[in-house]
C-alpha cells in the first residue's frame, strides 16, 4: 500500500463517523524508487488530505521535512515535490495493518494489499 | 375491403376509429421490420413480407400458407426460425397486389390466438442458407418403425395405474410419468441394481418388435432393460448420457403418439436437433451413446421442417438447417427405451464421460441455489456463487481479460488530467492505467485478483462494491465494469450504484457496465454469442472488447459432465425440472432467464491456445506475467482440493465446482443477473443526486454513464 492510497481510503465500519484518516501500523515498509513526474505530482498535491499524509508519513518515520502545512506555489518548488512524490508514490507498507481511529478495528495489509473487508454484522 | 377470403381470415368493414388504429399499427410494424433490416418497397412486387405471420408468433407454415394461397399461386414461403415474420412470394404480381389488399390488417386464427396480419411488398427475399449438420456419429434414425397397429399394441400393453404407486419414481419425476421393466432403475444412484431383476420381464408386446430389431442388426443382444416414459405437452426431460457402467452399447428409443425434438449436444458445444416422429425408432451407439448428451426442451410446440405432401421421404433430421421450417404442436408422447444391463465396466473409447473409467457421476453443481429472498441469503449466495469463485479461478481468469474494451477506454480517456478514478470491481487491473494522467485506484472482491494488480504495481485494495472504504466525493470518476450484475437482490444492486455515487464529487461521472439479457441487439449478435460459431471452427477468438463473459476459446458445454441416465431428474439445464432453483446457463448461448449461474470451466494446464492473438505490446506483457502467476496458483489449488483436510470454506466451495471430463477441469458456477433493455437507467434512476447522462448497448452488455449533481 502506497501512501496515496492510504490517503483516499477511510474506515467503513458502520456506525463510525470519525474514520479518517487510518493509523498505519507497519511491520514491514518498503521504498521502491518511482518514475518522478513533477506535473502529475503537482496536479495530485490539491487533490489529497496534507494532514493526512503528514500524519501517515510521520508514523512510518518517512516525513523528511515536509512542512505540516501546504507550502505557496508548490508547483514550481521542485525540490518539495519531490519529497512530496517520495512520500506519495515510493514509501510502500508491506506488511502490517490499518486501524480504524475510532472503533480500534484493524485492517490487515498483506503482501502490500489492504484488506478492507467487513464482516456481516460490521456493514 | 369485406370480401370473404378465407375462413380462417375474418373481414368487414373497418369504422373511422379502427382505420385509424390500423394506421398507426402499419407504421409501427414498418418501424418493426426497419429494425430487423427489412427494407419495404413502395411499388407493388411479387414478393411481400407478412408482418405477424411468423412462426414467432405462433404461427404455422400451414396457416398462412393457407390463407396466401388463396390468392394466388405462392412461388415461395420462408419462415425464419423464431421470427415475427414470414415472406411469401408469388408468380405474378397481380397475386401479390390481390394479397396485400385483401390480407393487409386482416386478422388470422392461430390454434386459440388470432394475429394481425399486416402486408408490405419488398423488392428480394434474402434467404440465409445455413450449412446443414451432420447427426451424431452413431446416430440412426429409422421412420415408420412400427406400424399403427403395433403402435396401438404396445401403449395398450402398459398398465400405468401400478407405476403411480412407485414411489421412488413418483418423488423424482414431477415432469412425465415413467414405468420400469426387467429391471428397476434406481433415482438415487442412476444406477440399476443388476441382481435384483424385476418379476415380470419385458411385456410380450414388445417381443415381436425386438426380434425385427435384433434379425437387423439394430442391436446385437436381446435388451433386457424397457423404460417407458411418457411425457405430455410442455413436459421434458434434461440433458443427461445414459449412465456407461450400468448399460451396453445400444440403446433403442421408440417414439409412440405426438413426435418431438430430441436435442444431442456435444461437450464441444455442438447441437444437433432431432426430429423424432411417432413410431420411428431411435438407435444410439458409439459416440452419440456414450458422448453426446440427449434432451428434451419442455415446450408446446418444436420447430420442424415442413413436410412436402408430395415429397414424404424428406429427411426428418435437424429442422435448425432447414428452411421450410413449421411448428409441431406436441402431444402425448410415449418412449420406450430398451437397454441391456451391462455386468462389466465399460470400456468404451470416451473415458471424460465413462463412470467405469473414473469419470464422476453427478453433474455440477449438485444443487442449485434458489434465487435468494432475503439479505442474508444473498450474502450467502454471492460469497459462495460469486467471491469464492472468483477467488479459485483468479490467475485463469485474469488471463481470459487483457484487453480493455474500446468504449471503457473511450471513456477513461475523456477524464481531465490529474483526476482520481476508482476503478471498483477491477479485477486484474486491465483499465487502472489505460489513462496515464489520472490517479486510479482499483477494489476488488477477490484478493486474489487484486493481488495481480499489486503485482503490475497498480493501486488496489481488497474491498466489497457495497461498502468502498473510500472517503465520500473523492472520486472525479468512477467505473463499474461487469460487477454489478453478480448482486442478487434488485436491493443490492441499487445499493451498488449509491456507494458509486457516493465515491463521486458533484460533477463527477460513472461509467456502468453489466451484462445483458439481449445478446442480440440491433440484429448484431454479440462476440459472446458469435465466437461460438468461431469455437466451432477451430478458429481463434478474438478478445478484443469481448463480452466480459467471454470465455475461453473451446469452452466445454456443461452438459456434458453428466453419466444420467435418461430417468435421471437432475436439474443440470432444465429450468423446469426444479422449481426456484437457479437454473445452469449454456456458454455461448442465448439467455432464457434473468437470473442463472454461468459456468467457468477452468484450465488448470499452462498451455494457451491461440485465443488471444490481437494482444498489444503492454497486454502481452501482463499476460506473460498472469500466467505465470496462474501456473502458481493453480498448483496451488490443486494441492488444497486433494488435501481431504482443507478448511470449511474450501470444502464449501467445492460445492460450486464439480469435476467434468477426466478431473483435470473443474467447473465452477457463478451467479448472474442478467440486464434487460432499460433495467440499468431504471436502476440508476432510483438514485437520488445523479443522473444518466447517457446509455448504450456494447456488445451484449448494457451501459450507462451517470452523473453526479
Amino acid at each position: 500500500m502506497k501512501l496515496l492510497t492510504h490517503n483516499m481510503l477511510t474506515s467503513h465500519v458502520k456506525g463510525v463517523t470519525k474514520g479518517y484518516p487510518l493509523l498505519i501500523k507497519a511491520t514491514e515498509v518498503k521504498v521502491n524508487e518511482v518514475d518522478f513526474n513533477p506535473q502529475f505530482v503537482s496536479r495530485m498535491i490539491p487533490k489529497l488530505e496534507w494532514s493526512a499524509l503528514i500524519q501517515a508519513a510521520d508514523e512510518l518515520g518517512q516525513r523528511q521535512d515536509l512542512p505540516g502545512e501546504l507550502v505557496p506555489e508548490y508547483e514550481k518548488n521542485e525540490d518539495f515535490l519531490k519529497k512530496v512524490h517520495r512520500v506519495l508514490l515510493e514509501v510502500e507498507v508491506i506488511e502490517g495493518c490499518l486501524q480504524c481511529p475510532e472503533s480500534g478495528r484493524e485492517f490487515p495489509i498483506s503482501k502490500g494489499i489492504p484488506n478492507m473487508l467487513l464482516n456481516e454484522d460490521e456493514s | 375491403m369485406d370480401c370473404v377470403v378465407d375462413s380462417n381470415v375474418k373481414v368487414s368493414r373497418k369504422s373511422k376509429e379502427e382505420k385509424k388504429v390500423f394506421k398507426k399499427q402499419l407504421k409501427a410494424s414498418h418501424t418493426l421490420l426497419r429494425h430487423e433490416g427489412i427494407s419495404t418497397a413502395s411499388q407493388p412486387t411479387k414478393s411481400l413480407v407478412v408482418a405477424n405471420g411468423g412462426l414467432g408468433n405462433g404461427v404455422s407454415r400451414e396457416e398462412l400458407s393457407s390463407v396466401l394461397k388463396e390468392m394466388g399461386e405462392v412461388e415461395a414461403l420462408v419462415m425464419p426460425p423464431h421470427k415475427p415474420y414470414a415472406f411469401v412470394t408469388y408468380r405474378s404480381e397481380e397475386s401479390a397486389r390481390k394479397a396485400h389488399i385483401h390480407l393487409n390488417g386482416q386478422k388470422l386464427q392461430s390454434g386459440e390466438n388470432s394475429v394481425m396480419l399486416y402486408l408490405s411488398y419488398i423488392n428480394s427475399v434474402s434467404q440465409e442458407e445455413e450449412a446443414s449438420v451432420p447427426l451424431p456419429d452413431g446416430l440412426v434414425l429409422l421412420e415408420d418403425f412400427v406400424s399403427p397397429e403395433e403402435e396401438a399394441l404396445l401403449l395398450a400393453a402398459i398398465d400405468w395405474s401400478s407405476a403411480d404407486n412407485d414411489v421412488t419414481a413418483q418423488k423424482a419425476l414431477k415432469h412425465r410419468r415413467v414405468k420400469h421393466y426387467g429391471f428397476e432403475f434406481r433415482y438415487d444412484n442412476n444406477n440399476v441394481d443388476k441382481d435384483k431383476p424385476l418379476p415380470a420381464g419385458l411385456p410380450v408386446a414388445c417381443l415381436a418388435v425386438l426380434q425385427r430389431c435384433v434379425s437387423e442388426r439394430h442391436i446385437d443382444m436381446m435388451p433386457d432393460q424397457l423404460t417407458v416414459n411418457q411425457y405430455e405437452s410442455g413436459q421434458g426431460i434434461p440433458p443427461h448420457v445414459d449412465t456407461h457402467s450400468a448399460f451396453e452399447d445400444t440403446i433403442m428409443s421408440l417414439s409412440l403418439g405426438s413426435k418431438t425434438v430430441m436435442d444431442f449436444r456435444h461437450p464441444d458445444g455442438r447441437c444437433v436437433p432431432v426430429v423424432l416422429p411417432g413410431r420411428s425408432l431411435l438407435v444410439m451407439k458409439g459416440e452419440s451413446r456414450y458422448l453426446w448428451t440427449h434432451g428434451i426442451t419442455p415446450r408446446k410446440f418444436d420447430m420442424v421442417p415442413a413436410r412436402d405432401p408430395q415429397s414424404p421421404a424428406q429427411t426428418a433430421t435437424d429442422p435448425g438447417t432447414q428452411s421450410q421450417l413449421t411448428l409441431s404442436k406436441r402431444g402425448t408422447r410415449t418412449s420406450f427405451t430398451f437397454r441391456k444391463i451391462r455386468h462389466k465396466p465399460c470400456r468404451c473409447a470416451f473415458p471424460s464421460a465413462c463412470d467405469s473409467q473414473g469419470a464422476p457421476p453427478a453433474p455440477s453443481p449438485p444443487s442449485p441455489p434458489a434465487l435468494p429472498s432475503c439479505h442474508s441469503d444473498a450474502a450467502r449466495l454471492e460469497e459462495e456463487y460469486v467471491h469464492r469463485v472468483y477467488e479459485a479461478i483468479a490467475p485463469h481468469f485474469s488471463s481470459t481479460r487483457h484487453s480493455p474494451w474500446p468504449r471503457v477506454c473511450h471513456f477513461l480517456s475523456s477524464l481531465p488530467p490529474g483526476g482520481v478514478l476508482a476503478d471498483v470491481g477491477c479485477g486484474n487491473g486491465k483499465y487502472l492505467a489505460v489513462n496515464p494522467e489520472v490517479t486510479a485506484v482499483g477494489c476488488d472482491r477477490s484478493a486474489a485478483l487484486v493481488q495481480i494488480c499489486a503485482e503490475r504495481g497498480f493501486h488496489a485494495f481488497v474491498s466489497d462494491a457495497l461498502n468502498v472504504p473510500l472517503r465520500t466525493a473523492s472520486c472525479d470518476a468512477c467505473i463499474s465494469i461487469a460487477v454489478i450484475h453478480h448482486f442478487s437482490t434488485e436491493e443490492r444492486r441499487l445499493e451498488a450504484v449509491k456507494e458509486l455515487v457516493r465515491l463521486l464529487k458533484p460533477g463527477g461521472r460513472a461509467l456502468i457496465y453489466v451484462w445483458a439479457f439481449e445478446q442480440e441487439y440491433n440484429k448484431q449478435k454479440s462476440k459472446y454469442l458469435k465466437d461460438f460459431k468461431k469455437e466451432h471452427h477451430g478458429k481463434s477468438s478474438p478478445t478484443v472488447n469481448a463480452p466480459e463473459e467471454s470465455q475461453e476459446p473451446h469452452g466445454k458445454s456443461p452438459c456434458h459432465a453428466s453419466t444420467h441416465s435418461e430417468e435421471s431428474n437432475e436439474p443440470t439445464q432444465d429450468v423446469h425440472a426444479a422449481a426456484g432453483k437457479l437454473s445452469v446457463h449454456t456458454n455461448r448461448t442465448a439467455f432464457n432467464t434473468q437470473d442463472l449461474l454461468v459456468p467457468w470451466h477452468l484450465k488448470a494446464g499452462k498451455k494457451q491456445d491461440g485465443g488471444e492473438s490481437r494482444d498489444g505490446e503492454k497486454k502481452r506483457e501482463r499476460k506473460e506475467k498472469s500466467e505465470e502467476t496462474r501456473g502458481q496458483t493453480c498448483s496451488n489449488d490443486a494441492t488444497l482440493r486433494s488435501d481431504s483436510k482443507t478448511g470449511p470454506s474450501l470444502s464449501s466451495s467445492s460445492a460450486v465446482k464439480s469435476e467434468s471430463e477426466n478431473g483435470a477441469a473443474p467447473v465452477f458456477h457463478r451467479f448472474y443477473h442478467v440486464f434487460q433493455q432499460g433495467e440499468l437507467e431504471q436502476l440508476c434512476g432510483l438514485v437520488a443526486g445523479a443522473k444518466v447522462q447517457s446509455s448504450y448497448h456494447d456488445q451484449g452488455n448494457w451501459c450507462v454513464v451517470l452523473e453526479k449533481h
